[in-house]
C-alpha cells in the first residue's frame, strides 16, 4: 500500500499552483466564506446542497493518503484537478474520452478513467495516482517492474499502464497470461510495446511478493 | 473542458427526482457516457443530478421468490463478478464481463448500460441528424459499416449494450421511479425503436429514474450464454452478438429466447430463431436452419453486409456449444 508522507516530504507538492488550491493548514477562512455562500443558495427543500454552474466550490480529496482540500467548478474532471491544480501531473492526458487509458488512477483500488471521472464524484473515495505508488525516493513494484522489462518507448501511455497493473494486482496477486492482458485492455499504447508490458506485470507480481 | 453546469447529489431517491423538474436536467450514474455525450455535445445539461449518494440503488440480492434484484448503480465489474449471477446466469455476467474495458467497467452501472446514448458517429459526431432534431440520417447513404441490418427505419443506429440482450433473453423487468410514482416495465418493452419514435431510446421520461433490475427465478433446464464479436479483442462495441437463455427439457427446447446485440436500433429478439429451434433437439439439421434464419428478414445497408455470415456464423457456434452443456 502506499505510504503516507509528510507534508514536508512530499513530492508532490512541487508542482502546487497556490491559486485554487488551499492547503489543509490555513484553509478554513476561505472554505468558511465559500460555505458561507453555499448555505445561501436556495436547495430542494432541505436536501443536498445544488452546487452552482460556474461557480468554485470547496470539497476534499483523498489522495495518494492525504487529504486535499480545494475549490472547484463542477465541470471539472478529477483529470484536471490532479494536473492543473495539484501539480500531480503523472496522471496524463490523451483522448480525454475514455478510450486510452493515459488518465488511470485507482479509486478504492480499483482502476478508473479520471478524465470521465467528476472530481466532486471522487469525493469519499482513496485516491492512488502514480505518485502514490513511489515509495520515497524509490520506485514501487510496478514502476521497478517497467524499468526492468523496457515496456515502453515513448513513455506517454506508461502511468496509466503502471496503474492499470497496479490494480489489476491489487484484486488479483498472482494473474494468469490472460488475466494480465484483460486487466490492460482499457490501455493503449501506440508503440506497440504491449508484449515487454505483459510481462512487466508478470514481474511486477513477483516484485509485489517479494520475490 | 465539459460545457458548465450546476451540480447536486441527492441522498434519497425523492429528493433526486425533485431535482428532475427540467428536461435540462440530467442523471448522473457512474457518469461514462453522460460525460462522453456532454464532451461531444451531443446534448446540454443545467444540472447533473448524481445518483451516487442513494444508497438503495445499490447492491444485489436475492428476491424471496429467487429470482434476483439488481440495484441500478451495481457496476458492471460487480455484475460480471457476481457469484449469484454467473452461477444462475451466466448470459448477463458474460453480456457485462464484454462490455466496455476494465476502468469503465469499474465505473459504469448497469442502469446506465440500458439507459446510454447510441453510439452511432453521426449521432455523436457534428451532424444535425434526424435523431438530433435535423431531417437526414447520414448513415443511410454516409459510412454505414456499424449500423443496423434490422429494424432500421429513416434512423439506422445499433443499439450498444451488452447487458441489454441478455435482461431481454431473460425476461427481465425493470422498475422505474418518477414524479408519477413508481412503474415496472419488462425490459423487451423498455427500448423504443424508430419505428415508433426517433427522438428516444427508452420509456423513460425525463423525470423518471431506473431504479432496480429484477431477474425472475431461473426457470427449470434453463441454459444461458453471449457471444459478441467486436473489430479487435480488446474492447470495443459489438459488430454482432447473441444471447441466448433457453429451457431444454431432455435434449429438447421447450422455451426461452434468441436476443441480438450489434443487429438492430434495440436488442433485437430473434423470432425466427425461436421459431426455428423451439420444441426441437439442436441436431444439425435444426441449427442449420436457425442460423439461416437469424437473417431471414435483414435489410443490409451499403457497408455492412458482412455482418449476415457473422450473426449466421455466431448463431450456429452458439447453439452448437448451448447443446452440450
Amino acid at each position: 500500500m502506499t505510504q503516507k508522507h509528510e507534508p514536508g516530504e512530499c513530492r508532490c507538492s512541487r508542482g502546487l499552483t497556490r491559486r485554487g488550491f488551499l492547503s489543509t493548514v490555513g484553509a478554513g477562512v476561505a472554505v468558511a466564506s465559500a460555505a458561507g455562500k453555499l448555505a445561501a443558495q436556495p436547495a430542494a427543500s432541505q436536501g443536498a446542497d445544488v452546487l452552482p454552474s460556474a461557480e468554485m466550490t470547496p470539497i476534499t480529496l483523498n489522495i495518494n493518503g492525504r487529504t486535499h482540500r480545494l475549490l472547484v467548478e463542477p465541470r471539472w474532471s478529477l483529470l484536471f484537478v490532479l494536473r492543473e491544480r495539484l501539480g500531480l501531473t503523472g496522471t496524463k492526458v490523451g483522448c480525454e474520452r475514455g478510450e486510452c487509458g493515459a488518465c488511470t488512477v485507482l479509486m478504492d483500488d480499483l482502476p478508473r478513467y479520471a478524465c470521465m471521472t467528476l472530481a466532486v464524484e471522487a469525493q469519499g473515495s482513496e485516491i492512488t495516482t502514480l505518485e502514490g505508488l513511489m515509495r520515497g525516493e524509490e520506485l514501487g513494484g510496478v514502476q521497478q517492474a517497467f524499468v526492468e522489462e523496457d515496456a515502453f518507448q515513448c513513455g506517454y501511455c506508461t502511468p496509466g499502464q503502471i496503474m492499470a497493473v497496479e490494480g489489476l494486482l491489487r484484486a488479483h496477486p498472482e494473474p494468469s497470461q490472460e488475466e494480465i492482458q484483460m486487466g490492460l485492455s482499457g490501455n493503449l499504447c501506440r508503440c506497440g510495446a504491449y508484449v515487454h508490458i505483459f510481462k512487466a506485470a508478470g514481474r511486477a507480481a513477483q516484485l509485489k511478493r517479494g520475490q | 473542458m465539459l460545457p458548465n453546469f450546476s451540480y447536486v447529489r441527492p441522498k434519497s431517491l425523492d429528493e433526486a427526482v425533485r431535482h428532475l423538474d427540467s428536461p435540462e436536467n440530467r442523471i448522473h450514474a457512474g457518469g461514462t457516457d453522460l460525460l462522453g455525450c456532454l464532451r461531444e455535445r451531443v446534448f446540454g445539461v443545467a444540472k447533473i443530478v448524481s445518483l451516487s449518494g442513494i444508497q438503495e440503488l445499490k447492491g444485489i440480492t436475492e428476491t424471496a421468490e429467487g429470482g434476483l434484484r439488481i440495484g441500478a448503480l451495481a457496476t458492471l465489474r460487480e455484475i460480471a463478478e457476481s457469484p449469484l449471477i454467473r452461477s444462475k446466469y451466466p448470459v448477463l455476467a458474460q453480456g457485462a464481463a464484454e462490455a466496455a474495458s476494465p476502468q469503465l467497467r469499474n465505473q459504469g452501472t448497469l442502469g446506465g448500460n440500458l439507459c446510454q446514448k447510441p453510439r452511432c458517429w453521426y449521432y455523436r459526431g457534428d451532424f444535425h441528424c434526424l435523431r438530433k432534431g435535423g431531417d437526414l440520417c447520414y448513415a443511410m447513404v454516409g459510412e454505414n459499416a456499424f449500423h443496423c441490418i434490422l429494424g432500421g427505419d429513416a434512423c439506422y443506429i445499433v443499439h450498444p449494450s451488452d447487458t441489454a440482450p441478455a435482461l431481454v433473453a431473460l425476461g427481465a423487468t425493470v422498475r422505474i421511479t418518477g414524479a408519477g410514482g413508481p412503474r415496472t416495465v419488462p425490459v423487451e418493452e423498455f427500448f423504443v425503436p424508430p419505428t415508433q419514435d426517433l427522438t428516444r431510446e427508452t420509456v423513460l421520461e425525463h423525470n423518471e429514474i431506473l431504479t432496480e433490475i429484477l431477474l425472475p427465478p431461473p426457470p427449470q433446464g434453463l441454459r444461458s450464454s453471449y457471444r459478441k464479436v467486436r473489430a479487435r479483442r480488446s474492447w470495443d462495441f459489438a459488430l454482432a452478438g447473441v444471447a441466448l437463455a433457453l429451457q431444454f427439457r431432455g435434449e429438447e427446447v421447450a422455451g426461452g429466447r434468441v436476443v441480438l446485440s450489434g443487429a438492430a436500433p434495440i436488442p433485437w429478439r430473434s423470432v425466427e430463431v425461436e421459431e426455428v429451434i423451439l420444441g426441437k433437439r439442436l441436431d444439425a439439421e435444426t441449427i442449420s436452419a436457425a442460423a439461416e434464419a437469424v437473417v431471414k428478414n435483414a435489410e443490409p445497408l451499403a457497408q455492412n453486409d458482412y455482418k449476415l455470415p457473422l450473426f449466421r456464423a455466431i448463431v450456429e457456434e452458439e447453439l452448437s456449444a448451448i447443446a452440450k452443456v
